[in-house]
């Protein structure tokens, strides 16, 4: 792909994934003070996407455009880093949920790409 | 209705901007280019929460900062270090993402205070 066409690619994917989690947050509203389900799902959802992306990718079934857009621009806008830390400073005063939020995150998301990733690669075998 | 196309426009720069800045960073032996852009949005949130409201915090924050930062990059990143057994640089990986992320969402949010 030309390098226009992958910053093309990777702006409409990244107007998509944004849409998509500002969708989700709007479907699942969160109290202050409360677990921020919206990001969460938001997150694991995202990761488990790009594992079974990357292992379509790996095994050069993916067309060109497929990282950039899909990978890049609609799982790296949906998916997010910014909201996640500012909630977490949101729960300073709700030490269990901050803790439940802050590793309930990193352990789901982690084990969802790998799941993805892993259970993709034995699909496409 | 407004706030729908404005959060697309923000994802729509917010994206490639995080592709090409991970392109000048680099990621030769650690996926520092998505430390980076996770890092400064996560200072961007916190000032724009402080700062902006509605319409602008849409475009800036949910829009713009939510499609900087990414979560599956980091994720998928930090499994492909577990995968090549650089068991050390996963875990630097987690540690540093979340405590640079979680410090810069603080100092952003305090920056914000004394400017908004």
């Amino acid at each position: 792909m030309r390098p226009v066409g992958t910053t093309v690619a990777i702006a409409i994917g990244g107007a998509v994934g944004a849409l998509a989690r500002y969708g989700v947050a709007v479907a699942i509203p969160h109290a202050d003070g409360t677990f921020p389900v919206a990001t969460f799902v938001t997150n694991v959802v995202g990761c488990l996407l790009i594992g079974v992306l990357m292992a379509v990718v790996e095994r050069g079934r993916a067309p060109d455009w497929a990282r950039p857009a899909l990978g890049v621009g609609v799982l790296g806008g949906f998916t997010t880093f910014s909201a996640y830390a500012l909630e977490l400073t949101g729960l300073l005063d709700r030490p269990v949920v901050a803790l439940a939020y802050l590793f309930g995150t990193l352990v789901a998301a982690l084990a969802a790409t790998w799941v993805g990733l892993a259970g993709a690669r034995r699909l496409l075998k | 209705m407004i706030t729908i196309l404005l959060v697309a426009v923000g994802g729509a720069v917010g994206a490639p901007l995080r592709y090409h800045l991970d392109q000048v960073v680099g990621r030769r032996t650690f996926p520092r280019g998505t430390l980076l852009v996770n890092v400064v949005g996560c200072f961007l949130l916190g000032f724009l929460v402080q700062t902006t409201s509605g319409p602008a915090l849409a475009l800036l924050g949910t829009g713009f900062c939510g499609a900087l930062t990414t979560y599956s990059t980091f994720g998928y990143e930090t499994v492909r270090l577990l995968e090549e057994r650089r068991y050390g640089h996963a875990a630097a990986n987690v540690a540093v993402s979340v405590v640079l992320g979680f410090a810069a969402a603080l100092l952003g949010l305090g920056a914000g205070r004394m400017l908004g």
